[in-house]
């Protein structure tokens, strides 16, 4: 897939963020071209999912700019961010627990479809309409992800792997053109990763753009097109996966934490 | 002469502020105690109030006993109701949810009430004071001795938790539940007790405000409900989990109502309290001593 | 996939349209119709809040107020105005939904305990405020003379004509929430009560939903307010307490708080309660609610809605 660096789908600029005394984010500034997979990695604490809120509308950020296929998106509430087309997974899995796998993903239609509480209390044709589309287009994704047999089990009752790939299936329902994952590989076997990074490339293949916070450097170095590795809130390398394996300052990153913890 | 009569009354409508005032701090007290250990809101906290009027009605009026021995018995009567709280009402509950914990306090507290209507009947009860009825006149206010009585024992009271917490190794093994129970109960710290002594603590106090109170402003079966909600109010207003905030909180609460009790509305009394409830809630729900970082961090 | 039967809902209906025949001939429960026309009013609030608290998982304990506001907009509008009791009912809602607009938007970015005492304090408040302003609701002493209801000339004037209005209101709003719950809003309402976090990454305004829900659940419990007061022509502000507000959480913890046919069960057992088997007992009233409240607190939190399930569990075993 050729990356497309003049019409990025999503830049940061500037980007500081300060919680009391502590600046989490100090200017991580990028630019990721549209239909690449970027993943950003650094030791804990690194600021990687502060970064994630602060692109998805969860936190503000104390100063700078995020810029989404050109729009300035940094004080949109979340709502309004993933109807523009940026979705996202969790670092824990946050299912709907009281809902069956394919209601999870049927929710994740919600900014893709239109239905007033009244017309669906009064069941109007046009609302039932809406609701076939909406469990189609669910049904689809269930397939694509591998989980259609699945369907009708309570989400919270399935393997991790498969919460997680259920996550990414119901973050794919809402048409995202960015998708940030958020350690989709944390917590899986072998087999699990596997399957999650075949996922994650297939949703490449099929243009949308995927940020992806990872601590499974095997992950990592497989599948990104980017790299970008942060540490105490600021960018210290960006590049291929080749250049990143062996940068200094990226292997100091990592081994100073470990000297600390030995 | 005006001016003096407008004083005067000012300066009534502030003591007795500040009398019931003590009141509210006491139950906010007993909030944030049980609130630091469990990050549970009590809503029973005012029966212990009643109770505490009550019961001293039986052993003092009913059973002849005299004041000494009256008040430390019926401050051990209700805190063994807490504890038979924390037993029966929230040790049980098998998944403990934010509405399910809510519902149970809210349940003890129906209970409570129907009980004591039950043993008590609806009228209001009384108590001597402790220092007799002579009002004392003081800048053009007519104060009842009581009045002392109510905001010394406020003030004992502080006193009393303050050194507990920062001196005993139990108030401090409480004080560790309330910042880490985890970590409290790796250390060894039973966490389990420390809840019973928190739900015990907080009927303590909130019998020694309705024993104190009674003498004052009588005390009916279904007074706990409204106490508990206003010194909730000002338990938030000066900052949910601190002491000195439950104490601010409960003093301004107490001055607010009286003063506009006094000046604007006798028969909105009670929705003055209610109303900076709403305000603290919308506005700056970590009060004003409490810290909003760690207000958002907090379960609940 | 939640689906809420056709058959019950059938069943229900049924019932229903039989259970007055049935009283009739049964000299005992003969009066068993006036007790189910209050069962029925109190239905149409439980069904607002089984949204709120069920569904959405938002507490309120102030949807007394909301019942007053019904109830007090009928009477003054009806007995003073001498206007429509049907206009004063839709009115009676609007001010309602406008009171609930007010109160909830600052009230739902609340949570837990914070939620349920703002909106306790808000009940709390409208409650004092029926009591003060005597001039217009006649203060402690309530307010009389609330003309009956008239159906295109049919005067609504016996306790079964009564009943069957009331239930056919409820049995219509119980299929218009059952079909919100099976829709797209209704997962949107349930996935708020999970994840907030989710639901709003998933494009869903929780704000606007919480907000939505509570004026929804406060219209309907000014409806019952409006036709409580046409049922009774008198209404005293001891009815919308802060012990009415308790007996709605009973409703809706006994009959579940999961499920919206805990709505109805709850409502028709407080409602026989009060009535009923508590009547020759009512020293004892608020000690029954008490420890019917924390029993089901903590042997049965699902309610008796949630029996079925347990049931199945034992038979799975």
């Amino acid at each position: 897939m050729t990356a497309q660096p003049e019409h990025p789908i999503l830049t940061l600029e500037g980007i500081v963020k300060v919680f009391g005394g502590l600046t989490a984010l100090y200017k991580p500034d990028c630019s990721i071209p549209a239909g690449t997979i970027r993943s950003i990695i650094g030791p804990n604490g690194a600021g990687k999912t502060t970064l994630f809120n602060i692109i998805t509308g969860v936190l503000p950020p104390t100063t700078g700019a995020v810029s989404f296929k050109g729009r300035r998106i940094e004080r949109l509430k979340p709502h309004t961010i993933a109807r523009q087309g940026i979705s996202r997974t969790f670092q824990t899995v946050e299912l709907f627990t009281n809902m069956t796998v394919l209601e999870n993903v049927m929710l994740g239609r919600h900014p893709r479809s239109r239905c007033s509480m009244l017309a669906s209390g009064l069941r109007l044709p046009n609302s039932r309409k809406e609701e076939a589309r909406i469990e189609s287009k669910a049904r689809d994704i269930l397939k694509f992800i591998g989980l259609a047999p699945k369907f009708d089990q309570p989400a919270g009752g399935l393997p991790l792997g498969e919460q997680k790939i259920l996550e990414i299936g119901r973050a794919l329902a809402t048409e995202p053109e960015l998708i940030c994952l958020d350690e989709p590989a944390a917590g899986l076997n072998e087999t699990e990763t596997h399957v999650a990074s075949s996922l994650i490339r297939a949703i490449r293949e099929r243009g949308i753009t995927v940020l992806l916070v990872e601590h499974d450097m095997r992950v990592v170095m497989n599948i990104s097109d980017e790299i970008m590795v942060l540490n105490h809130g600021q960018k210290i390398a960006e590049g291929p996966p080749e250049e990143i394996r062996d940068d200094p300052k990226v292997i100091e990153a990592y081994l100073g934490d470990e000297d600390r913890h030995a | 002469m005006d001016d003096i009569s407008l004083a005067g009354q000012l300066f009534q409508y502030v003591i007795t502020g500040i009398t019931v005032g003590s009141i509210y701090a006491m139950v906010a007290l007993g909030f944030s105690i049980i609130y630091n250990v469990t990050e549970i809101i009590n809503f029973a906290q005012g029966e212990f109030v009643m109770l505490g009027g009550m019961v001293m009605v039986a052993f003092q009026m009913s059973m002849g006993l005299p004041l000494l021995l009256a008040f430390p018995t019926t401050v051990a009567a209700v805190t063994g109701i807490g504890i038979l709280m924390d037993r029966l009402a929230i040790r049980p509950i098998r998944r403990p949810t934010v509405m399910t914990l809510i519902i149970a306090t809210i349940a003890a507290s129906i209970l409570i009430k129907g009980a004591a209507m039950i043993v008590w009947g609806k009228d209001p009860l009384d108590l001597p004071a402790f220092s007799g009825r002579n009002p004392i006149h003081l800048f053009g206010a007519v104060i009842q001795p009581q009045y002392f009585w109510v905001i010394g024992f406020m003030l004992l009271t502080v006193i009393g938790l303050t050194f507990f917490f920062n001196r005993t190794i139990i108030g401090k093994a409480m004080s560790a539940c309330a910042a880490n129970p985890d970590a409290a109960s790796l250390v060894g710290i039973n966490v389990k007790w420390m809840i019973l002594l928190a739900f015990a603590l907080s009927a303590a106090i909130g019998a020694v405000a309705g024993i104190v109170v009674t003498p004052v402003a009588l005390m009916e079966y279904d007074r706990g409900a409204m106490l508990a909600v206003k010194a909730f109010g000002a338990a938030i207003l000066g900052g949910l989990g601190s002491f000195p905030g439950a104490i601010l909180g409960g003093l301004i609460m107490g001055i607010i109502e009286s003063l506009g009790a006094g000046l604007i509305s006798s028969g909105y009394k009670d929705a003055f309290a209610l109303i900076v409830l709403l305000a603290v809630l919308f506005f700056k729900p970590s009060g004003i001593l409490g810290n909003i970082e760690i207000s958002k961090i907090k379960r609940f | 996939m939640l689906r809420i039967g056709k058959l019950p809902i059938a069943i229900l209906a049924g019932v229903i349209i039989m259970f007055p025949w049935v009283a009739r001939h049964v000299t005992l429960i003969e009066h068993y119709t006036d007790i189910m026309v209050f069962a029925g009013i109190y239905s149409l609030i439980t069904i607002g809040l089984s949204l709120l608290m069920g569904y959405a998982g938002q507490i309120s304990l102030g949807h007394a107020a909301f019942f007053g506001i019904g109830a007090y907009s009928s009477a003054i509008l009806t007995a003073r105005f001498g206007m429509n009791p049907w206009g004063c009912m839709l009115i009676g809602a609007l001010l309602a939904a406008v009171m609930a607009l007010l109160i909830g938007t600052p009230s739902l970015k609340l949570k837990g305990h914070y939620l349920a005492m703002a909106t306790l304090a808000f009940g709390i408040i409208v409650f004092i405020v029926f009591n003060e302003e005597t001039e217009w609701t006649g203060g402690p002493d309530g307010m009389s003379g609330i003309p009956g209801l008239a159906l295109a000339g049919l005067a609504l004037d016996t306790v079964e004509k009564y009943y069957y209005l009331v239930w056919t209101i409820v049995l219509g709003v119980f299929i218009f929430t059952c079909n919100i719950i099976q829709s797209r809003s209704g997962r949107a309402l349930r996935a708020i009560h999970v994840s907030e976090a989710a639901a709003s990454a998933m494009g869903v305004n929780v704000a606007r939903f919480k907000v939505m829900v509570f004026i929804y659940s406060a219209m309907l419990a000014s409806l019952a307010g409006s036709l409580y007061a046409h049922y009774l022509n008198f209404i005293n502000p001891s009815t919308f307490d802060l012990f009415f507000a308790i007996k709605l959480l009973i409703m809706i913890s006994l009959g579940g708080t999961h499920s919206i046919w805990g709505a109805i069960i709850g409502a028709l057992l407080v409602a026989f309660l009060s009535f009923e088997w508590l009547h020759f007992f009512e020293e004892f009233e608020i000690l029954v609610y008490g420890a019917v409240l924390l029993l089901i607190t903590i042997f049965l939190p699902e309610g008796l809605a949630g029996l079925p399930k347990i049931v199945h569990g034992w038979f799975r075993k």
